[in-house]
């Protein structure tokens, strides 16, 4: 028996899909037989179909990166990126975790409150990443002050961040600085410094104080070609971003730590 | 396959692990082919895999794991390219819309070359239905979850986005162009 309605466009498509019934493929292929034009069209979009699938195939074949594991995302604490950057929010999110998992949660969860830690280094990592996106596409003012009053911009940021900041000196990166500006951390500021190269790439130094934790390594984020290293360090956290390849980026972020490391400051000053 | 309440057995995070694990190379070769990108793509990934893993406790009533992880991909996926044309000025990362031929995959035919620039020439919920129907093998009903439209909008999305890629494969970029508008 073959089913008598008339053939549809979903009929085509089903039976492309190896999706329709029994009954109703003897109709569509009936229908076919006599359509050539139909049929052609068909056949068309059959080699098509399989040709993407041939195309992609490669990903889903390769084997699956560690970071994509379970275990791993669990344990490296990350939040979801999109939500607030907020500490208490990916803490409350991560807590939600340990619960939806029940007891045994709580063996990844205790471990020194790792997750905690590194959301918070996180949370910075992806304000500095919205704060880029923001600021360096801007043409008429990208910066708040410019580096013509370096000195001022420095102490200003350093006394409203808490921190004593410099403005690293990047011309050995093909970099330098073209001012900064005074950005909202959740409750607190937080800075920014932009840097240009003589090409008009220009890439970013966030700072702003750290509560949750005083010192990490080296962390590495990459959102939609956006990447950023950030660490905290003596209760400030650092972010360098810049729209670079990671390698790229580390010399920067090197360049930078090493020069707040040289900066070190005698505990007498360390807080103003 | 449910989650355990009792804590003997497998510990949670490896039922979660045995139940997304599984799904982990068909999201990455969706987010791939959208975003062209290997590193892109699976950052793509490890978003949906979070907020999967954050959100775990809403799934039971979704019923359908591998909808609902698609679905929050596309979602993320949709949720940056919202965010990057609200940032409007060129930032240099331009990777969603202008996907470079991917040379580092192009397996030296320009046949198969070809099918990408013809994906890339739909507009995006055209490409996803393709995508998640054509190569994920999702069912018209898990892709009406996913897309969240009604089956019908499947299947005519799905009819529309063949015959545009036939005609481009056919008559190439301009044909296309015109017939969009």
């Amino acid at each position: 028996m073959t089913d008598e309605r008339p053939i549809g466009e979903d009929d085509l498509q089903a039976y492309l899909d190896g999706r329709l019934a029994p009954g109703r493929l003897r109709s569509v292929e009936a229908y076919l037989a006599d359509s050539p034009a139909a049929a052609s069209r068909v056949a068309v979009e059959a080699e098509q179909r399989q040709a993407l699938r041939d195309r992609l195939a490669f990903k889903a074949a390769e084997p699956i990166p560690a970071r994509l594991r379970v275990a791993h995302l669990v344990e490296a604490g990350r939040r979801p990126a999109r939500f607030r950057p907020a500490a208490a929010a990916a803490a409350a999110i991560w807590l939600s975790i340990g619960l939806a998992v029940g007891a045994a949660g709580g063996a990844f969860l205790a471990k020194d409150g790792l997750p905690l830690r590194q959301a918070a280094a996180d949370t910075a990592a992806r304000d500095a990443i919205t704060a880029y996106r923001t600021y360096v596409g801007e043409r008429l003012h990208p910066v708040e002050v410019a580096a013509d009053q370096e000195a001022h911009l420095v102490q200003w940021l350093s006394r409203r961040v808490g921190h004593p900041l410099v403005a690293p000196n990047l011309t050995a990166q093909g970099y330098r600085l073209i001012g900064g500006r005074l950005l909202p951390a959740g409750a607190e500021p937080a800075a920014l410094f932009m840097y240009q190269n003589d090409g008009g790439q220009r890439l970013t130094l966030y700072a702003r104080s750290s509560a949750a934790e005083k010192e990490t390594a080296f962390r590495f984020e990459s959102q939609n070609g956006v990447s950023a290293f950030s660490w905290i360090d003596e209760g400030c956290s650092y972010v360098v971003t810049g729209s670079l390849g990671r390698d790229e980026l580390l010399t920067v972020a090197q360049a930078v730590y090493r020069q707040y490391e040289d900066k070190a400051k005698p505990p007498e000053r360390g807080t103003l | 396959m449910r989650q355990p309440d009792d804590g003997g057995g497998a510990s949670p995070l490896d039922e979660i692990a045995s139940l997304l694990e599984p799904q982990i190379p068909g999201l990455r070769r969706y987010a791939w082919a959208l975003l062209r990108d290997d590193e892109t793509a699976d950052d793509l990934v490890q978003d949906t895999l979070e907020r999967a893993i954050s959100r775990w406790h809403q799934r039971r009533q979704d019923g359908d794991l591998r909808a609902w992880l698609f679905a929050i991909q596309r979602n993320l996926f949709l949720n940056s390219l919202r965010q990057r044309r609200q940032r409007g000025q060129q930032v240099g990362v331009e990777t969603l819309d202008q996907v470079a031929a991917p040379d580092g995959h192009a397996d030296g035919s320009a046949g198969l070359k070809d099918i990408l620039t013809g994906l890339d020439a739909l507009p995006e919920e055209q490409r996803s239905v393709l995508l998640l129907v054509g190569v994920e093998d999702l069912s018209y009903e898990q892709a009406a979850r996913v897309l969240d439209v009604p089956i019908g909008t499947v299947m005519s999305r799905l009819s529309r986005a063949r015959e545009r890629m036939r005609r481009f494969m056919e008559g190439g970029r301009s044909a296309v162009l015109r017939r969009i508008k």
